[in-house]
This record gives C-alpha cells, sequence and structure tokens, in this order.
C-alpha cells in the first residue's frame, strides 16, 4: 500500500516537471545546468579518450587543461586575454558614447528617427566582419583597426534598440507628467530617459556579447596579439587543444561579464522588474 | 465664481483607411464654479474622458474652447492636475519622489518639496511610505500617491478619471471618503468623471449625465445632500431617489449603446 502511494507521489512529483512554464526549485535548476557540461565533457571525453576522433582533430579535455596551462605560463596568454579584454570594452564603450543619445534622441523626437532610422536600418545589416579588409585599409592593422571593428559591429544595432526602447515609453507617464507641469525637455529628461534606463541596460548587455564574437573575427585577420590571434596561431600548428583552451576562455569572460552587467543593472535599477 | 468655461466643445475622431469618422462628442457648453464638485456621469463610451481630456488639454477639441481661471486651454499644465484610472504613477520614483515631481519641474528647493510632500503624504495617510516603490503599494494607495503628487502642485482645478475603477468595491468606498475629506478641507474645483452613479451622487455636488455616443449633457442635477457625507449618507432615501432617478437616466442611454 505504502509502496503505491509512493510511487504515486513519485509519479506526481515528476509530472511537474513535464508542466509548461511551471518553475523549478533552485537546487534542481542548478543541478539540471550543471549536468549539461557533465554530459558535454563527458561526451567529449567519450569520443576522444575513446578513440573516436584522431586527436589531430580534436584535443582530449586532459590535453587541452595542459596545453591551456602552458599557454598560461609560458606563452603569456593573460596578456592576450587582457588585450582582447581592452579591445572589446573600448570598442563598445565607443559605440555606447555615440549610439545611446543618438537612440534617445531618435525614440524622442520622430523628426530626428525619420532623419536617422532608413540609413541605420540599413546599416545594421551590414557585417562588421566585411569592413574588415576595408578598416585594414583606412587605420592599418593596430588597435584602431580593432576598435572600429567592435564600433561598426554594435553602435547600429544599440541605436536602433535604444530608440525602440524609448519610443515605447508607457504613454499615460508622458500624459500625467505633461499635467504635473513638465515641459518638452522635462519629458525627455526625467520620464523617457529613465523610464528606458533598464531596458536599455539590458539592450547594453546583449550587445555587449554579440561584440565578443566581432573581437575574436578582428583578430583573426591581421593581428599579432589577443585570443583570436592565438587561436589562428594554434591552428598553423594543429594545436586543438590551444584552440578550445581559447574559445572556452571567451565563453567565461563573457559569461562573467554578462553576470557582472546583470548585477550592476539590479543595484542600479531596484524599482524595475528586470 | 466661474472657474471652468467649456464652450460648445465637440470632439471627432476621424476614420482610419477610408472608414468614416466618428463623433464621440456633440458640441457641448457648460461651467462649473470655483469650488464645486462636479461629477460627469455616462455609460462607457459616452466622451465623457474624452471631455476630460480636452480640459486637462491632453486632446484638442474639434470645435469649440476651453478656458479655466480666464486662460485658454493650449495643451496641457500645472493648473489642471489630472488622476487617472491607469495607474500612472513613476515606477523609478518612490513615494515621495512621485508626489515631488511636480514641484521639481516648478524649480522648488529641496527644503520647501520635503515640506510640502509630507504633508500631503500625511493627507492620504500614507506616512511610513515614502521610500516605497509604486510596485511595492497595493492598488488603492497607488491611487492616493496619484491623488496627492495632483495636489501637492496646487491646481486651480482637480481632474480625475474614473480614478477608482480599477479598484475592488469596500476600497473604492474608502478611497472615496478620503476624496471627499480632502476636498473638504482644501476647497478646491473638482471634475470627477465616473460610471458609477453611486459615486457620482456620493461625491459630487452636481452631476452632470452624459448621453451614449456622440456624448451631450442629457441632464444637469444639482446634489443637495448635506455635507460632511459618509458612507451612512447612501442608504439615506434623498440618496436612493437620486440613485433612482439617475438610474432611470443612465439606463436609458446604456440600453441605447448595448
Amino acid at each position: 500500500m505504502s509502496q503505491v502511494l509512493r510511487s504515486d507521489a513519485h509519479r506526481r512529483r515528476a509530472g511537474r516537471y513535464l508542466r509548461p512554464l511551471r518553475p523549478v526549485p533552485a537546487a534542481a535548476r542548478i543541478a539540471l545546468g550543471l549536468l549539461f557540461f557533465a554530459l558535454f565533457i563527458a561526451g567529449w571525453s567519450l569520443a576522444t579518450f575513446g578513440g573516436f576522433v584522431k586527436p589531430i582533430f580534436l584535443a582530449d579535455p586532459a590535453r587541452m587543461v595542459a596545453e591551456g596551462w602552458v599557454l598560461l605560463t609560458e606563452y603569456g596568454f593573460l596578456n592576450d586575454i587582457g588585450i582582447t579584454i581592452w579591445r572589446v570594452f573600448g570598442g563598445f564603450v565607443l559605440a555606447t558614447i555615440i549610439a545611446v543619445p543618438l537612440g534617445i534622441a531618435m525614440g524622442a523626437w520622430k523628426a530626428v528617427e525619420a532623419f536617422f532610422e532608413p540609413f541605420v536600418s540599413f546599416a545594421r545589416y551590414l557585417p562588421a566582419s566585411a569592413f574588415i579588409p576595408l578598416l585594414i585599409l583606412w587605420a592599418g592593422i593596430g588597435e584602431t583597426q580593432k576598435l572600429l571593428v567592435i564600433f561598426i559591429g554594435a553602435v547600429f544595432q544599440i541605436i536602433l534598440m535604444v530608440a525602440v526602447t524609448v519610443g515605447q515609453t508607457r504613454k499615460d507617464l508622458v500624459e500625467a507628467a505633461y499635467t504635473l507641469g513638465a515641459t518638452d525637455l522635462g519629458i525627455v529628461r526625467r520620464v523617457l530617459i529613465p523610464a528606458s534606463a533598464p531596458q536599455i541596460a539590458e539592450t547594453l548587455r546583449l550587445v555587449l556579447g554579440w561584440a565578443w564574437t566581432y573581437v575574436i573575427v578582428a583578430e583573426l585577420i591581421g593581428s599579432s596579439s589577443g585570443i583570436g590571434h592565438m587561436i589562428v596561431d594554434s591552428q598553423a600548428l594543429l594545436n586543438t587543444g590551444q584552440i578550445i583552451f581559447g574559445i572556452i576562455v571567451i565563453g567565461l569572460i563573457g559569461l562573467i561579464s554578462d553576470f557582472l552587467f546583470k548585477a550592476v543593472n539590479r543595484r542600479l535599477f531596484p524599482w524595475s522588474g528586470i | 465664481m466661474t472657474v471652468v468655461v467649456v464652450d460648445g466643445v465637440s470632439k471627432t475622431f476621424p476614420g482610419f483607411r477610408g472608414a468614416s469618422s466618428t463623433l464621440a462628442l456633440t458640441p457641448i457648453t457648460t461651467t462649473v464654479a470655483e469650488n464645486d464638485f462636479v461629477t460627469i456621469l455616462g455609460p462607457s463610451g459616452c466622451g465623457k474622458s474624452t471631455l476630460l481630456r480636452i480640459i486637462a488639454g491632453l486632446d484638442e477639441p474639434s470645435t469649440g474652447d476651453v478656458t479655466v481661471a480666464g486662460q485658454p486651454v493650449h495643451g496641457p499644465g500645472s493648473d489642471r492636475g489630472m488622476v487617472f484610472q491607469a495607474y500612472t504613477l513613476f515606477p523609478w520614483l518612490t513615494v515621495a519622489g512621485n508626489i515631488a515631481f511636480g514641484l521639481r519641474e516648478k524649480g522648488l528647493a529641496k527644503q520647501e518639496r520635503d515640506h510640502i510632500v509630507a504633508h500631503y503624504i500625511d493627507k492620504v495617510g500614507l506616512r511610513g511610505f515614502e521610500s516605497h516603490w509604486p510596485k511595492q503599494l497595493s492598488g488603492g494607495m497607488q491611487q492616493r500617491v496619484a491623488i496627492a503628487r495632483a495636489l501637492a502642485n496646487d491646481p486651480k482645478i482637480l481632474l480625475l478619471d474614473e480614478p477608482f475603477g480599477a479598484l475592488d468595491h469596500q476600497t473604492r468606498g474608502l478611497m472615496q471618503e478620503l476624496l471627499l475629506q480632502i476636498w473638504e478641507d482644501d476647497r478646491k474645483t473638482v471634475l470627477f468623471v465616473t460610471h458609477d452613479i453611486e459615486e457620482a451622487i456620493f461625491l459630487g455636488s452636481r452631476c452632470v449625465v452624459m448621453s451614449a455616443r456622440p456624448g451631450r449633457i442629457k441632464a444637469d442635477v444639482s446634489i443637495d445632500l448635506a455635507r460632511p457625507r459618509d458612507y451612512h449618507v447612501k442608504v439615506a432615501p434623498d440618496f436612493l431617489d437620486l440613485k433612482m432617478r439617475l438610474t432611470e437616466e443612465i439606463r436609458e442611454e446604456a440600453l441605447s449603446s448595448v
């Protein structure tokens, strides 16, 4: 009898996970997230240690860690990581400085939007990586060129997303502010901007993630430092362990910066639901 | 003394994509005396909110014009405070910050602002909630802040557009009494739009009944119930007579717009 009851309760508990939109407990969520990483590494180990894939195509996990250690201790890979981070943030900050004010202006004033929007919408489909040859011609293979790739990749996206966010500010809040005596400029300064701020911060977090993919592409071509450059070097030496280590480092840095961004946003906008 | 003059105000909404335009308000002419509490009662869609929005300056009349204290209305301004049906507190400002919004826009010094804010916080019974975010408040509390926010600006008239429409019945009753109490203390000119007959009688000194779309003034009823009023009034014979009369007026209109 108790056996039956227990299995019944069991089935009910398992059924919870099948119910759409139903949240799972925090512990289960973390466990599930870690489980995938474990399975991923297990699959990778099976393929490599089991001899199903030749080491020349895919290094095994142990080899990857060993190569990573060599990179860090003997080849000054930390320096490369630092340079790449600097490039991403440099280009990203430049793009933000231009794009956020312009996006706010476009969202607030329809004439400004009508002026810029068609061009920006067109420009945002231009792949940043396709500009690299041109940028090398214009700016050489120095830091300026790397920053410009990130800048081009990020700036148009931020402009458009900020403009949409600001343009979608609740009309009733704007009306309420007008009835409280706000001027047109007051509406922008004290309603549109604060109302959009959390969503703008979310946009920046998203685009920062994309900037990481552009920087690696920029470093694959005409570069003598950075994570992307290391990856190209390793390819020439068929060192897949180093390549994978480089990719994992990028993933980790992305994860950390994303986490920090989220934490800062939560701290800055305690009133927001995001 | 007359504070609000509505002179031949009508509103036509243009049709979209070749659809014919909609007449929301037939030309309306009326006045509101200083410190009067006027309720505007009508079935949904009768244009009563549109009329209020035109007085607030949020909508333009198609014909006619509005003057408030002798000044023609061109756009919204701080002389006409407004409370909306939807919750329109600024979510990024605390309760105190919301109430101080208009005062900051006027450029008042912080000390003066704090003084006025504290006064209205007390008035709407929200002491202790000054630093709460709007999302932490119940609907009734949010509307109390909205009333305080509008009053803190010391407007000439207070416009309320079904401010308690989204609240449950009990809360609504309490809010009505709170509003009456504030009005007894401050004596402002109030225009209060509602579709709730009981609310219109309980609050107003005068009730303007509007017809179904296109809106026009169907009846203008003076409500001579003694003040100060509390919830007991709602079961008094005079009250029920008025309720019966207005119910008949509104029922006819509601039927024609169903």
